[in-house]
Order: structure tokens, then C-alpha cells, then sequence
């Protein structure tokens, strides 16, 4: 990448702030309005943590607030002044983001593990809810506000209150009732006509009305939108001990300590909690038949993807340079600007047409090259890998046909017609002469360029999706996939549970290749300037 | 930014120019020489031509091709209408106008606000010398190593986390996602403009200080009108960029009237590739065309930018 251009200290600036005088008034005015949005914000953001509890995030949010304050409230300073907007995304949401995903590979994060013990419990009674045998028969009506769905019940007593799911129920004394004493209307509610149930069965069915904020006095609900019966947990929660009991079979679930209740036989409750797990997750990795083989078939594939995808499009970039290297071309700038084309694709859009060209049974590759051909372009595992590769050369060959271009010109011509005076052929003049002087400029670029296609996501997850499938796992992970659309699978896959914690870990793991590639390489360009 | 670290990002710089070119030789001579010399280099321009340029060709074909799927896609140019643009734009639950409209919206705020943020960076590393400067340019480097989307899993956390707080910005959200794509708003943007703000004669501000002008002024009514090109580069390349961006849109995007072209067209074809493939097609070829004409408008300045990036190493 471009160099550092050292410090310049002849030009340094004299730091002193000029008088008041000359900032004018409409800037000052600016910059208050800006600060004050900023302000009004940050405590708007601050009351609602206050009120959520979340005293950690509060601190952290009033220290940046303060922060940011005293940068812009001081006098001098400047830097800070200009650097600080960046810096604060940056910090957020590169630097932040990283360091997170380093703590949540350590945990167990992911579908059934999302939240807080506390909130797992109440998940757990909430879910496990069977109707009471002989529970009195309330009658409701079914009213809406604001999309939500609510119920009016009628107690046996003949009294009235009002509640929904999530929100417990309520005595209400203004509803409105009919002949039978069955409440019907509320104000500020509108009530469902029958029709409207009967449309709208599935959500009406969802409703729980809890009795109160204890889910273990049970909660009401109701199957057909006008009677409604009292269900409670089945299974019951024991404080001091951390246990839940099934009312039916007796079976007590026991914290494993793992983040989930489990049985004295192993079976687990499907809702746990987030707990550490310390390297468990990178141990799976490793370790676990399912997730190890399939690792180490995704990172070699990595390798390949990207050390190929470079050599290919520097060698047909080189050459093209090469052969229109040549002042006097007709049509030089044609080709040129044709061939470029695919450069300025997106590359998304590029991965799903080929997938189309591609398409074994209705591409057109197959139907016109090859004649109705059924060749398995994109579901056979070895020509999986190569049609990526060709679709890749596709997308990044004229990226190096003009970075090559560009690098020829700008070599002496002098070496050239020396080479030649000592009756060095072309090709040797090529290979021992211009190739070497080519390298120091583009392998940088080269670097960069196997950086991005080691996490080349939109080629593969467009054009692939990662198959054909492993057939030794049970993951949803390919022949094709690399490492981070493997973690885009985990983490956001539709196969299997979403596993926050594995893809954290595998993320890590990329994290760690790209640093050490990086450092070696860009060591090994510095020697190679040295010796030139 | 470090999202989108597309080498072509890696590229723009002030233009170079180019070393003359060489002498041409006039000479009669047999094709077989002609061929040698020259044919030889046309054969392979009209291959690799064709290679480039046919799948565009063809993507062009199926989106005029109102029959549809892709076996009827296959026969190029055998029908032109427009009938899958008609299905594109009225397809209630595929809302294509409202995903070029949001990308679009998302793609001008979040580079300008990158352009605003990088050349704010830029003004501070070119003109001010201060503890921690080449610290600060040195770990902006190495940032920009680590793309955004490896950690695309704990900016999803994250954005959860936001919408218990501040739901407008959390998850679903575009700003949200604007924001998050900020985060990548420093790194090889700031040191492209950094290079570019240098080459600004450092006497021109120093008059103006001089006669009272403050450092916003400088700032605003010097630098940056004279940093124009680079402006303009590092925007619509970051631009470019966005409008490719598919991982954390999708992470982040849910609601299909919020989402971006990259994700709204991937949807299209996710489940039924070949049914869908006619009006997909007609929605590349909508949504490439802006992105290339940019392109192609500033391929002059890339060109450049690529043949300073690599000549400076």
C-alpha cells in the first residue's frame, strides 16, 4: 500500500488558536446547534438505559458523551477536533464489533441460548403451558389496538378486566356489555367481528393473557375467540434450588451449569441461557467429527481459492498487458474498454448470472456450447471448484490487466533496448528483466488482492452457495464454501440452530490467518525492495 | 473503507502522466510478419473480448425476453419487449423501485458522510502535527486488514442489542445500517486523501491564517474546493462499493421494503432460480447500469489511481 511520506517538519503550523475575533459568529452557532444534537441524543439514549437498568452501557455512554463534550468544549486540541467523528465509528463499529466477536466466541451464544437465565426461565414457563383440568370457562371477546390483539374477559363472577400477551390481565369497570353480561366493547380498544376470528385464528390462538407478572399463576387463553380457560406451566419452577419439576413426571431438570436445565438421563429443555464456555467452541472446531472435517476441507479450499484466483488473474492480466503493450494497436482502446467490463459488474450480480449460465439442466453453456450437454457445472465437486475459479478469473482479470498496464509503462525504457543490445531474446528480456522490476510494484497489490479474495463472499455465496454439500455432516457446508461464507452459514444459516458462539470462533480463526499472512508478506515485499 | 476493501478501492490517487509512447515502425511486410508482430495480439483481443463480454450480452437477451425462464433466456435476442420490466416494477411483496430507491439513498449518505469523515481525518494528518499522528496512521492500515464483515456476526449481536434501546437504529433499520457501514468510513479512504491533501502547497493556508481566515475556514473554503478530484473519487468509489455490499445488508435488512438491490435481487432468485430468472435478469440489468456508467465515467481517474497506486507501492 502507499507509503508513509515522513513528517514534514519544515511546514509545521504555528498550533495557536487565532483570536476569538475571526471565528465568526454563524460557525460558533454551528457548532453549539451540532453539540446540542449530539447532547440532547446522548440523554435520550441515557434515560431510556436508565429506566432498562442497564447501568454498565449507562456509564459507558455518559463517559462518551463527557468525552466528546470536552473535545469540542475546549479550547486547542484541534486534531481531536477533526479525528473524532471518524474515530468514533471506527471504534464502534470496526474496533468495538472485533473485540466482541472475540468475547462471543468464548460463550454459548446462539438460537436457545440468547439471553439471561432469569429470561430463559420465564421462557421455559411461558412455553410449557397446558390448560388445568376443570378451570372455570371465561368468556371473552377479542379486541385490536394498534395491531396488537387483546382479551376481554368475563370472570364466572360476572367481573370484567382487560390484557394481552405479554401484558397481564387488568380490571376494567368501563366495558361495555351485553344481554348475557359478557363484555363486548372497550373504549379505545375496536372489538373483532366474527368474521375477523375466523381470519385471524392463528394469531388469536397465540394469545396468552397472563394472570400476573408470576407465570406461575398461569394464564388465559382461548381457542375459539369466545370462551377462554385458564392454563398453567407444566412445568414448575423451584427458586431455591435452580430446578424445574415436571407436574406430570415428576422429572427434575437441573442446571448443568452449561447454560441449560437438563434431566438426571440427559434429556436438555429446549430454552437455556448464555453462559461461557471458555474454549469449548474452538475445541468443537477441532474435535467435533461433524464441524472438524469439513473444516479442514473449507480452509485448504480457502487457500486454493485465493492463491489461484490471484496467479490466474495477474498471469492473464500480465499477458494482456503485455500483448497490448504496443503504441501502435488498431483497436487497442476498444478492447480495452470492453474488456474492463466485467471490472465494473457487480460482482454480486456477476455470481447469480453465471449461476444461471451455468445451470446444469437449463444454462446456457450447456444448451448452446455443449449442445444439451448435462454437465454438472455447479454440482459436481470438482468442477464446482473450477467453474468458481473461471467465474472469479472473470471478475478480477482486468483489474490486473490494468494495474499490469499501468506498471509496464512506467518501466524504463532504457532496460528494455539495453537487454536487447546484449542480444537478450524477448522472452528472456521478459522474464529476467521486466518481470523482476514488475513484482516490486504489484506485489503489494498482489497481497491486497489475495486479502479480499480470501473472504471473496459475494463470488461464492452468489454463484454457489457453498455445494454441493459435505456428505460426512450434518452442517449446511460445501464443497465450495470458504471460511466466511461457512460463517455466515453458522451463524445466519438456515440449516441447523444458529450458533453465535461457533461462528465468533471460526471468525477469530480467519481474523488470525489474515494477520499472520499479512505481517509475512508484507516483510517479504520490504526484503524484496531492499534487494532492488 | 474496509467493508468494501475491493482492491480497486486501493486505487484512485492524483492522475500520472503517461510516458510517451514508442515510435511506431513503417515497414511493408507478409502477413506471416504482420501475424508475428501484431495479428497474433487482435486474435487474442477478440477472445478474450468475447469472453468478457458475453455473459452481459446474455444477461442483456433474458431481461428483453418476456418469456421468462431461463431455458426461454437461451436463444439470444430472439424476442425484445419489455414485458419483464412491466413484472419487475409490479410485483407487490418484490418491491424492485423501493430497493433501488433505498440503495441508492443509503449509498449517497453513507459516502458522502465517508467522503465528510475521511477528508475531516485528512485535514487533521496533512496539516497538524500532533503526539500519536503516525500511531494513529500506522494502525489505520492495519485496520483496514480486517474487513467489517468478518465480524459481521457481533455487529448483528450488537444491532440487537441497539433496538432494545433506540429501535430506530437498531436492527432492520437502515440508519443502523448506515452507521454501521461508517465504521469503515477512516482507513483507506483517510490515506488516500491524505496522500492527495499533501500536494496541496501548505503556503496557500498559511496566507490565508495570515489574514485572519480560521482553520474551518481554511478547512472549508481552501482545502477543500482544491481536493475536489479526490473527493469525488473516493465517494463514487465507495459508491460502487456499497451498491455490491450483500452481508451485513442481509444481517441487518430484514423487512423486504427496507432492503438494498443486492439483497431484494438475491431473494429473487434464492428458491427459483430458473422460473424467476427473466425478471431477474431485467432487475441486473437496472441495477448494473448506474454502477457501471459511474464506472466507466471514472475509469480514466482508476486507471490513473491504479497505475500511481502500484508504481508507489
Amino acid at each position: 500500500m502507499s507509503t508513509l511520506a515522513p513528517p514534514d517538519r519544515s511546514a509545521t503550523l504555528p498550533r495557536k488558536k487565532p483570536s476569538s475575533h475571526s471565528d465568526s459568529t454563524f460557525g460558533l452557532l454551528v457548532k453549539i446547534t451540532l453539540l446540542g444534537l449530539v447532547d440532547a441524543f446522548a440523554v435520550y439514549v441515557m434515560i431510556t438505559l436508565f429506566f432498562q437498568e442497564k447501568w454498565l452501557i449507562l456509564i459507558f455512554a455518559a463517559a462518551v458523551t463527557l468525552l466528546i463534550n470536552w473535545i469540542y468544549l475546549r479550547k486547542g486540541g484541534l486534531p481531536a477536533k477533526y479525528l473524532a467523528p471518524g474515530i468514533f465509528f471506527l471504534v464502534l463499529f470496526q474496533v468495538f464489533v472485533m473485540l466482541y466477536s472475540g468475547y462471543v466466541a468464548f460463550t454459548n451464544y446462539g438460537d436457545g441460548h440468547n439471553s439471561t437465565k432469569a429470561d430463559a426461565v420465564s421462557a421455559i414457563q411461558l412455553s410449557a403451558q397446558q390448560r388445568v383440568p376443570d378451570s372455570p370457562a371465561y368468556r371473552v371477546s377479542i379486541l385490536e389496538r394498534d395491531g396488537e390483539l387483546h382479551l376481554l374477559a368475563t370472570d364466572p363472577d360476572g367481573d370484567t378486566s382487560v390484557g394481552a400477551t405479554g401484558s397481564p390481565l387488568e380490571a376494567t369497570d368501563e366495558a361495555v356489555t351485553d344481554s348475557t353480561g359478557r363484555a363486548v366493547e372497550l373504549e379505545g380498544y375496536r372489538t373483532l367481528g366474527f368474521a375477523e376470528i375466523l381470519t385471524n385464528q392463528a394469531d388469536i390462538l397465540a394469545v396468552t393473557v397472563p394472570f400476573s407478572n408470576d407465570p406461575e399463576d398461569g394464564s388465559l387463553k382461548t381457542s375459539d375467540g369466545s370462551s377462554a380457560y385458564v392454563y398453567r406451566p407444566s412445568l414448575s419452577f423451584d427458586e431455591a434450588t435452580s430446578t424445574f419439576t415436571n407436574l406430570e413426571t415428576g422429572a427434575t431438570y437441573t442446571d448443568s451449569g452449561e447454560g441449560s436445565f437438563t434431566s438426571a438421563d440427559g434429556e436438555q429443555l429446549s430454552t437455556g441461557w448464555k453462559v461461557n464456555v471458555g474454549f469449548d467452541n474452538f475445541a468443537k472446531a477441532f474435535s467435533d467429527q461433524n464441524i472438524r472435517g469439513p473444516l479442514v476441507q473449507v480452509v485448504l479450499w480457502t487457500f486454493t481459492f485465493a492463491i489461484v484466483s490471484v496467479l490466474s488473474t495477474f498471469a492473464l492480466g500480465l499477458f494482456l498487458a503485455n500483448a497490448f503493450n504496443l503504441s501502435d494497436l488498431r483497436g487497442k482502446r476498444t478492447y480495452r474498454i470492453l474488456m474492463i467490463l466485467p471490472y465494473a459488474f457487480p460482482a454480486f450480480l456477476a455470481g447469480l448470472v453465471w449461476s444461471g449460465l451455468l445451470n446444469p439442466e437449463f444454462g446456457f453453456v450447456n444448451n448452446t456450447f455443449f449442445g444439451g450437454a448435462d454437465i454438472p457445472w455447479l454440482t459436481d465437486p470438482l468442477l464446482a471448484k473450477v467453474s468458481v475459479l473461471v467465474v472469479n478469473l472473470w471478475l478480477g482479470f482486468p483489474y490486473m490487466f490494468l494495474v499490469c498496464t499501468g506498471a509496464l509503462q512506467s518501466l524504463p525504457e532504457e532496460v528494455n533496448e539495453a537487454a536487447r543490445m546484449d542480444g537478450a531474446s524477448a522472452w528472456r528480456t521478459f522474464t529476467a528483466i521486466k518481470l523482476p522490476l514488475l513484482l516490486v510494484s504489484v506485489a503489494p497489490l498482489l497481497i491486497a488482492s489475495f486479502a479480499f479474495n480470501f473472504n471473496n463472499f459475494n463470488v461464492i455465496y452468489m454463484l454457489t452457495d457453498g455445494g454441493p454439500r459435505f456428505d460426512n455432516t450434518t452442517a449446511n457446508v460445501g464443497h465450495t464454501d470458504i471460511l466466511i461464507t461457512m460463517v455466515y452459514e453458522i451463524a445466519f444459516g438456515t440449516g441447523v440452530g444458529r450458533d453465535y458462539g461457533l461462528a465468533s470462533a471460526l471468525s477469530i480463526i480467519i481474523f488470525i490467518i489474515v494477520a499472520v499472512i499479512s505481517a509475512i508478506s508484507f516483510r517479504q515485499t520490504k526484503a524484496l525492495e531492499d534487494i532492488n | 473503507m474496509t467493508t468494501f476493501t475491493d482492491p480497486r478501492a486501493a486505487a484512485a490517487a492524483e492522475p500520472q502522466p503517461q510516458p510517451a509512447g514508442k515510435i511506431p515502425e513503417h515497414r511493408r511486410r507478409t502477413f506471416g510478419q504482420w501475424f508475428r508482430h501484431k495479428g497474433w495480439r487482435h486474435v487474442v483481443g477478440v477472445v478474450t473480448t468475447l469472453f468478457a463480454v458475453f455473459p452481459l450480452i446474455y444477461v442483456l437477451s433474458a431481461a428483453l425476453n418476456s418469456n421468462g425462464t431461463m431455458v426461454g433466456s437461451n436463444a439470444l435476442f430472439s424476442q425484445i419487449d419489455g414485458g419483464n420490466f412491466e413484472a419487475l416494477f409490479t410485483n407487490p411483496s418484490r418491491p424492485f423501485g423501493r430497493w433501488f430507491i433505498n440503495t441508492m439513498v443509503i449509498g449517497v449518505v453513507t459516502s458522502a458522510a465517508t467522503v465528510f469523515l475521511g477528508a475531516l481525518a485528512a485535514y487533521a494528518f496533512s496539516r497538524m502535527r500532533f503526539t500519536g499522528r503516525r500511531f494513529s496512521l500506522l494502525t489505520l492500515l492495519i485496520l483496514q486488514m480486517f474487513p467489517q464483515l468478518l465480524a459481521v456476526v457481533a455487529i448483528f449481536l450488537m444491532l440487537n442489542a441497539i433496538t432494545d434501546i433506540v429501535p430506530w437504529l437498531g436492527l432492520g433499520s437502515q440508519l443502523g445500517l448506515i452507521m454501521v457501514y461508517l465504521g469503515g468510513a477512516l482507513g483507506v479512504n483517510t490515506y488516500l486523501m491524505y496522500g492527495f491533501f499533501n500536494t496541496v502547497p501548505k503556503s496557500l493556508d498559511e496566507a490565508a491564517r495570515i489574514d485572519g481566515a480560521s482553520h474551518v475556514q481554511v478547512f472549508f473554503t481552501i482545502i477543500l474546493p482544491l481536493v475536489t478530484p479526490i473527493l469525488a473519487v473516493v465517494g463514487l468509489l465507495a459508491f460502487i462499493g456499497l451498491s455490491s455490499e450483500f452481508v451485513i445488508a442481509s444481517v441487518v435488512l430484514t423487512d423486504p421494503d427496507s432492503q438494498t438491490l443486492a439483497v431484494g435481487l438475491y431473494s429473487y432468485v434464492a428458491q427459483q432460480r430458473s422460473e424467476n430468472w427473466g425478471v431477474f435478469a431485467a432487475g441486473a440489468v437496472l441495477a448494473a447500469v448506474p454502477v457501471m456508467a459511474l464506472f466507466l465515467f471514472l475509469q480514466k481517474y482508476i486507471t490513473n489511481g491504479l497505475v500511481a497506486g502500484s508504481v508507489k507501492g
